[in-house]
């Protein structure tokens, strides 16, 4: 379980998530979960995604975003199973699981974007 | 002076046989679903479990942008299916939700004062809100020139 002075540590990382999450996922989502899909909008082609997703300051920007959002999700996925749920006794299994999928979120996303 | 007796003395404590329970009242899973305020919450909180989908759909489109043209058309095929549509719907207006609330949030917990007088909050809150646009803007025209 973590100690009192780890809560600050992951709660920067919880709040850098939830500043990156709030500006930059709505627009994509929008554009590559709605509007594309629903034919609103010309879908871009494979090669310009392409050239997109192998630019240094792009894989950077993809790999912070995939990485802090994660982080901010396991914080408070975490508290909302706690308060909401009142799951207190499971408390170091929802630790793990929720910490343990933003480390391998991230390790995945600087995989991919690495070799892309 | 004479000895007090000693049963005056060791005065017997009287303990109570059952330890006293603290005022702990019980509260149901569903506490959140009285009112509208502990609804907004746990809806806010929820929001973090759109975000990690989205981060779960970014990794798998670059995977498919990696394996080449043709996984990625099918990759398009999948978001393209009327659930993922919903599911994506939902999501948006989940995070769109976690966007404002966060926002929103800056003017408590940074309240700025000038010239002694609390700045109002929709001041505050107001460059957040400019810096969302004007990021949505660019990214949406990185991807779609």
């Amino acid at each position: 379980m973590a100690k009192q002075s780890d809560e600050a540590f992951f709660w920067v990382l919880f709040s850098a998530g939830g500043v990156v999450a709030a500006l930059l996922i709505p627009v994509q989502l929008f554009l590559f979960g709605v509007a594309i899909p629903l034919g609103w909008l010309q879908p871009p082609s494979y090669e310009h995604l392409m050239a997109l997703a192998r630019l240094p300051l792009v894989r950077i920007y993809l790999f912070v975003l995939c990485s802090l959002s994660l982080f901010h999700w396991a914080h408070r996925f975490r508290y909302t199973l706690y308060d909401g749920l009142r799951v207190k006794h499971l408390n170091e299994v929802i630790f793990t699981l929720c910490y343990g999928g933003a480390v391998v979120g991230t390790a995945v996303a600087a995989y991919l974007l690495w070799t892309i | 002076m004479s000895a007090a007796k000693p049963e005056t003395i060791r005065t017997p404590t009287r303990y109570t046989e059952f330890h006293p329970r603290w005022y702990r009242p019980h509260v149901s899973v569903y506490w959140w679903l009285g009112q509208r305020q502990y609804l907004k919450f746990i809806l806010r909180e929820l929001s973090s479990v759109f975000v990690a989908i989205f981060v779960v759909e970014t990794l798998f489109q670059l995977r498919a942008l990696k394996a080449g043209l043709e996984s990625y058309i099918e990759f398009q095929q999948f978001l393209q299916s009327p659930a993922v549509i919903v599911v994506n719907i939902i999501a948006l207006l989940f995070v769109v939700f976690h966007s404002i609330t966060w926002f929103n949030l800056a003017p408590s917990a940074m309240p700025i004062r000038l010239g002694g007088k609390r700045v109002p909050a929709f001041l505050v809150a107001a460059p957040s809100y400019v810096m969302w646009a004007a990021i949505s803007v660019l990214v949406a025209w990185l991807v779609l020139r």
